[in-house]
């Protein structure tokens, strides 16, 4: 056994302070997305699993959608394989801050927790990331993400169905807290997003085109609107 | 179907998605089109599953636009997620009482 280099317990520690927002962020949202679970038909446990299993909003968000229409199986593999195309890139990025010592074995289990605030998190640490920092750092997100969707799925039934309702935006109000600041600063984000809108309510309100179904017109939407961008709007490698 | 079965493969694809990238490769991204690619597209992808579907996820088209003109005036100003997302969800409910 060769000596390491830091501090096991100090880092599990530090991971875990930093976590303490993100956890707080997700009981909130997945809170709301339990409560869309048992609209679409969902049962609450049924719903704890996907995203104890899952940790990823949009993917679920989709993939609640898709169930709740009788999708094929193929459809959901696909739609999950374009929403969270995203992940690659930011698992490409954290393989190369990840430290010396962070084995194969122990990358299949950071891998499983790289959720987009865990890794903006994650970059953002001042030193290069270790097992314990990254486990502790995921944990309570994880914790966090799938009781909020158990609560929010249980909880249900037992409020006024307004308040149940008015909650059913919370997770898109969310999508719009991630994409507007992202779209006011630049301008490209700012079109791609609007061509994305315009193709997808295109697909709600055009005859024929409106039955398409809901997963395949998300990828069509995504990946249109995100060609668009990266042909008219190449963004240049940063190192 | 059994909806485990649809669990299971959004579970399966989404953490190979994360795992690949970060076990078998070790280089960086040299594809521009790629790398831009990806860029975009969670903007994209939130946005196309916002609109039009979030009119709809109420009652009341009226309400629903109020939340969704709150929210992006929040999040225009800067405010974080948790804030936009609940006065959104703050919003429709009071108008929900009246409409």
């Amino acid at each position: 056994m060769k000596n390491r280099k830091y501090d096991s317990k100090k880092e599990f520690k530090s991971g875990l302070k930093d976590g303490i927002p993100i956890a707080l962020g997700y009981f909130a949202v997945s809170f709301s997305l339990g409560i869309s679970m048992v609209a679409a038909g969902i049962s609450s446990v049924e719903g704890t699993v996907m995203s104890l299993t899952n940790l990823t909003s949009a993917g679920e968000f989709a993939g609640v959608r898709i169930i709740a229409v009788g999708g094929t199986i193929a459809e959901m593999a696909l739609t999950q394989l374009i929403i969270n195309l995203r992940y690659s890139l930011m698992s490409l990025s954290l393989s190369q801050k990840l430290d010396e010592s962070v084995t194969f074995w122990k990358k299949l289990l950071i891998a499983f927790g790289n959720t987009d605030e865990i890794f903006a998190v994650a970059m953002n640490h001042q030193k290069s990331l270790t097992l314990p920092y990254m486990l502790g750092l995921q944990s309570l997100p994880i914790v966090g993400w799938t009781l909020g969707t158990f609560f929010g799925a249980i909880a249900t039934g037992l409020m006024p169905e307004k308040v149940s309702i008015a909650m059913n935006v919370m997770l898109y109000g969310m999508f719009i807290a991630i994409v507007v600041p992202n779209a006011k600063k630049s301008k490209p984000v700012l079109i791609v997003v609007l061509i994305a809108v315009i193709l997808s309510c295109m697909f709600y309100y055009i005859p024929f085109l409106n039955e398409i179904s809901t997963g395949i017109t998300i990828i069509i939407c995504t990946v249109l609107a995100a060609v668009a961008g990266a042909i008219f709007f190449p963004v240049k490698p940063k190192d | 179907m059994n909806i485990y079965i649809y669990i299971l493969v959004m579970a399966v694809v989404t953490y190979l998605i994360r795992m690949l990238p970060l076990t078998l490769i070790r280089g960086k991204i040299k594809n521009q089109f790629l790398m831009s690619f990806l860029h975009y597209v969670p903007y994209a992808c939130l946005m196309a599953m916002t609109f039009p579907a979030v009119l709809y996820s109420t009652t009341s088209i009226i309400a629903s636009i109020a939340g969704v003109l709150v929210a992006i005036f929040l999040a225009l100003k800067g405010k974080g997620l948790i804030t936009v997302a609940l006065s959104a969800s703050v919003t429709v409910f009071v108008l929900s009482l009246f409409l």
